[in-house]
């Protein structure tokens, strides 16, 4: 009360002192965000730049050698190889971890008999450790003693070695991680889902439109805001996958399933070579950048937000 | 109440004011309840030694200790000592990480004590910079039953590379639909390729590096023809499983009976003999035209960043984990060779050898041993090596193309040190 009676008394001389305040108040709510945005994004962006144009000499001293770093990277075949399989992985994780996610959420969003536990065991891979997911999985795929090839024994085939060959390898890398993904994507659809007005759907049906109708032209355009979050997401986790790899494959056989992330942590800590890893870095960054340009630039104005 | 237990707590915690502190970190490559029994002997240790403590932490493997370790010094926060690959000296040396061990000890003896195959990889410059602990040389593991089913001598393992898959291919076994159900031999060609890559060039007679740690011999016509030998076990003969086989789960195979010989280190010996239902023996790895295997394992280093009173502890604690009777404690508890002869001549070691001889196999093959390979930059060599030997054993390329590309990229990466 008292606070409404100060600002009714203000005149026009002092209101320039007062938006001057405003100002001041406004940045110093936004200090604490700020600090900790370029304390730990914009500095290391350009820490990160900074180094991938210097080497740092046994001695512990830095020289300055301009592009170098990345010569060396475009003539390094692990680093092609990484990219390609990102590539790979990305394609394979992507577009079908958000169609199962989106299949789910319409399952369990109807009406019915223990509903409540469908959605629980659809999120549960979600809120498992990398670490644990990585050792369940490697139960299924081990030669000889995984499920899978106890499966194929019953069959009379022998034991396949997934994880040791690389042609099957990035396969059951992208299987494991659309079993993860899905559930957690499934989440955002249902909630989206929920929000929807029944009345679009009853109108619809009046004029007899048929399901399949109503979900291609009502339902799943009302939902784009929905997938498009989802497949940025998808598309930072798929360059954000390093513990897997650590726990199952190390990256083999031969680099088949090496992702672009994980030869960055290789690279800066098994071989402390911290400029080239910053080389690999800023080509991390660039590709993630250009992912959110594509959002915010184009998909964003053709999506109907409600 | 809760202030009072607290304090009491404190100060039954407290050290003597010359208490020195050392961490160290430890990798384990092997099975068996490893951690437990370093913490046993570290907790005598300090039992022994009121005014040091140790703090032993668990890194993982070879190479995760590895980066650890070297994670913590670039952070500020380096181990005193370590346990880390013996051929990570020159990693070592040129992160100047550690110190030359030769200044801390007055009695220089002390380093004669040990079997000179295992100082080798240490000795540098005529310098010492690390000091021998779970040392071990790759060892081969037959089933005996196995033997006796395919009607060969239980008694006698191969002594040739042909003779092994002369035996091999009598100990295949098939079930009715035609899977093998019983392979013949197997090598591990994940975690540790280059170590068993390099046992094969040995024996066909050609070195791996140099001295000096800045040349590998990849496309050696012999190396080449060691690596043929391997994928042929595979390919050619079918002895062995197509694809990589994996260093952890080798053991399991072997125990499960699913293969009738394995070449492994002989760190694994002890939990092998726990957990065999069936006799088995130890031997040395078959010769094509010599014996041999890389000495492996890992050594002591101390880090240039501790104090000099850690570092005179940290000396003493190597002392007493290396001494006689620690060396052949941790021999029997793992596999691992004892790393000084005196080990063998304690009483508790020649009685456990008179009832288990193939706990001598590796000691006595140290004679045909050759330091592992170890370079500058190993981290990086060991990878394109390890590269390459999983492109020809998964048949993505010959041996010879593999090895080419990865002498060329060795090649890139060792000119800056020569």
């Amino acid at each position: 009360m008292s606070e409404i009676a100060a600002t009714s008394k203000i005149t026009p001389r002092r209101a320039g002192s007062q938006a001057w305040w405003n100002a001041v108040n406004a940045w110093l709510l936004l200090l604490p965000a700020a600090v900790l945005l370029v304390g730990f994004t914009h500095y290391p962006i350009l820490a990160t730049i900074r180094r991938s144009l210097f080497v740092t000499k046994r001695n512990g001293t830095e020289a300055f050698v301009g592009l170098d770093n990345y010569q060396a990277m475009v003539a390094d075949p692990i680093f092609w190889k990484a990219l390609v399989n990102n590539f790979w992985f990305a394609l394979g994780t992507i577009p079908t971890s958000i169609a199962l996610a989106l299949i789910m959420a319409i399952w369990v969003n109807r009406n019915m008999r223990g509903r409540g536990f469908l959605r629980l065991a659809y999120f549960t891979p979600t809120v498992l450790p990398m670490i644990a997911v990585a050792n369940i999985w490697l139960f299924f795929y081990t030669p000889d003693y995984g499920l899978l090839d106890q499966l194929r024994s019953l069959f009379g085939l022998g034991g396949w070695n997934w994880l040791g060959d690389p042609s099957t390898v990035m396969g059951c890398l992208v299987v494991m991680v659309i079993w993860k993904e899905a559930g957690f994507f499934m989440i955002f659809y249902l909630a989206a889902l929920q929000q929807l007005s029944p009345d679009l759907d009853e109108a619809a049906s009046i004029e007899g439109a048929s399901r399949w109708y109503i979900f291609r032209r009502i339902t799943f355009p009302l939902l784009m805001p929905t997938t498009l979050f989802v497949a940025i997401n998808a598309v930072i986790n798929s360059f954000k996958l390093v513990d897997h790899l650590v726990i199952m494959t190390k990256g083999g056989p031969n680099n088949a399933s090496t992702l672009l992330l994980y030869y960055i942590y290789e690279v800066a800590f098994t071989f402390q070579d911290a400029s080239y890893a910053a080389t690999l870095t800023v080509v991390l960054l660039i590709l993630l950048s250009a992912v959110a340009l594509v959002k915010f630039g184009y998909l964003d104005r053709r999506i109907h937000y409600q | 109440m809760l202030m009072a237990a607290t304090f009491a707590a404190l100060s039954m915690g407290a050290r003597p004011a010359a208490a020195v502190d050392l961490t160290m970190y430890y990798p384990v490559a092997v099975g068996g309840p490893v951690t437990k029994i370093i913490d046993d002997i570290v907790s005598r240790f300090e039992k022994e030694n009121a005014d040091i403590k140790v703090t032993a932490v668990y890194a993982g493997n070879y190479t995760d200790t590895m980066t650890k370790a070297m994670t913590a010094m670039k952070g500020g926060q380096p181990p005193q000592l370590s346990v880390l690959l013996s051929t990570d000296v020159f990693t070592l040396m040129d992160e100047n990480a550690i110190v030359p061990i030769d200044g801390l000890v007055s009695d220089k003896a002390w380093f004669k004590e040990f079997y000179p195959a295992f100082m080798a990889n240490g000795q540098i410059d005529g310098k010492t910079w690390s000091i021998p602990f779970q040392r071990s040389t790759i060892v081969l593991y037959w089933n005996k039953d196995a033997f006796k089913e395919a009607g060969l001598d239980p008694e006698k393992a191969p002594a040739s590379w042909d003779e092994m898959v002369e035996m091999s291919k009598k100990l295949i076994k098939k079930d009715a639909s035609g899977n093998t159900t019983r392979w013949g031999v197997e090598i591990p060609s994940t975690g540790y390729g280059y170590w068993m890559l390099q046992a094969l060039a040995i024996e066909n007679g050609q070195k791996m590096m140099n001295e000096p740690g800045n040349e590998v011999y990849l496309t050696a016509p012999k190396t080449v023809a060691a690596l043929d030998y391997w994928v042929d076990l595979s390919r050619k003969h079918n002895v062995a499983p197509a694809g990589s086989i994996d260093w952890a789960t080798l053991r399991t195979d072997f125990l499960e009976g699913k293969t009738a010989m394995m070449w492994h280190t002989t760190g694994n010996l002890t939990a092998v003999k726990d957990a065999a239902k069936f006799p088995f023996g130890v031997a040395m790895l078959p010769a094509k035209e010599r014996r041999g295997s890389p000495t492996g394992g890992g050594s002591f280093y101390i880090f240039k960043s501790a104090s000099p009173e850690q570092q005179k502890a940290a000396v003493k604690f190597i002392q007493w984990m290396t001494a006689p009777e620690r060396a052949a404690e941790w021999s029997m508890k793992t596999g691992y060779v004892a790393v000084s002869p005196a080990a063998y001549k304690t009483k508790a070691m020649e009685e456990y050898a008179k009832g288990f001889p193939q706990a001598t196999v590796a000691r006595d093959q140290l004679e045909h041993a050759v330091p592992e390979l170890s370079v500058h930059e190993n981290g990086r060599i060991y990878k394109f090596v390890n590269d390459a030997i999983q492109a020809a054993i998964t048949s993505s390329q010959k041996p010879q193309e593999a090895l080419a590309s990865a002498q060329a990229q060795a090649d890139r990466v060792l000119r800056t040190y020569k």
